[in-house]
């Protein structure tokens, strides 16, 4: 094993049988880590957290709209990252990561807002504002919902591999723009309150609930991306065994 | 317990969204497992079916290169 090269080593890792058991060992473990976080922060977020001084009880809305955002953008990275692997390293369990990351990804994107819109309105006065963040985020679910919609229109696994994989690096230019939409423009929506240069402006107690919603939902995320690559290289190898069983009975 | 309840009176947006977060990534995981466990049933059968005259992808020379 010593005398692997590096693209070798690579090569082992893609390997889809290797990726089943190895992936097998560690679904078990990061459930309950997952459910495990979340429930404590849930326990957090809604019981043993204060009220805002200025949103009062609202402020709950928080540890579940700042994770789902945060995921929304954390699907849509990993995705844009696997497609490049794809595309430049051939690598082939990286198509498969792309694709079983984006429904989760419009899951969550679809959580971030239909819950802004519940904490947009006791605290601006309007379900919607059309501002940069919102709007830059409206177009994410857009392009998560185009991601799966090219998949689903090519007949050819290959070539909706690569067409997809290009759809996803070109929509890679929102995420910064997501990041930084509260920075150039103005905004109804707060700007970042936690990843700052000068470290989080969230009360500790506050932070508390929120790191642990958002571990566990990250972890939830990972977990779900591992099961539906699973099912992905099951769907595979389905696909091959009825290709065999169909030249089987053309040749008896 | 009531005011527990009443949130401050943003009951009608904070609990909502408690639902919908629980919701959410509930049928996502029931549909991702409920896939999987499909494919699974579908890999068994054909396999059984095959009776082991199509090579597994373990096999394949592709991904295996370094054995």
């Amino acid at each position: 094993m010593t005398s692997l090269s590096a693209s070798q080593r690579l090569q082992a890792f893609a390997n889809p049988a290797r990726f089943m058991a190895l992936s097998a060992r560690f679904l078990a473990p990061l459930w309950v880590v997952s459910l495990g976080l979340l429930g404590t922060g849930l326990y957090f977020a809604l019981f043993a957290s204060p009220p805002d001084y200025q949103q009062g009880e609202s402020v709950r809305i928080m540890y579940v709209h700042v994770p789902a955002a945060w995921l929304a953008m954390f699907g849509y990275s990993l995705m844009a990252a696997a497609s490049a692997v794809a595309l430049i390293f051939r690598h082939p369990l990286a198509d498969l990561c792309a694709r079983s990351a984006a429904p989760i990804g419009a899951a969550f994107t679809f959580l971030a807002l239909v819950t802004g819109a519940f904490w947009g309105k006791p605290m601006w006065g309007a379900w919607w504002v059309w501002d940069a963040r919102l709007t830059s985020v409206l177009i994410l679910f857009f392009l998560y919902l185009g991601y799966m919609a090219l998949w689903a229109a090519i007949e050819e696994p290959a070539r909706a591999a690569r067409a997809a994989a290009v759809l996803a690096l070109v929509g890679a230019i929102n995420v910064p723009i997501i990041r930084y939409s509260v920075v150039w423009w103005n905004t109804l929506h707060q700007p970042a309150s936690v990843f700052r240069m000068d470290g989080p402006t969230v009360a500790p107690e506050m932070l508390l609930p929120l790191m642990l919603m958002a571990l566990g939902f990250t972890l939830f995320f990972i977990v779900l991306v591992l099961v539906r690559m699973r099912a992905e290289i099951l769907r595979h190898r389905v696909r091959t065994l009825r290709l065999a069983q169909a030249a089987a009975r053309a040749e008896g | 317990m009531a005011a527990f309840f009443q949130m401050g009176g943003y009951a009608a947006y904070v609990w909502p969204v408690y639902a919908l977060g629980l919701v959410v990534p509930l049928v996502l995981a029931v549909q991702s497992l409920a896939d999987y466990r499909r494919q699974a049933r579908l890999v068994e059968e054909l396999e059984r079916e095959a009776g082991g005259r199509v090579r597994s992808p373990a096999r394949n020379p592709d991904t295996e290169r370094d054995r």
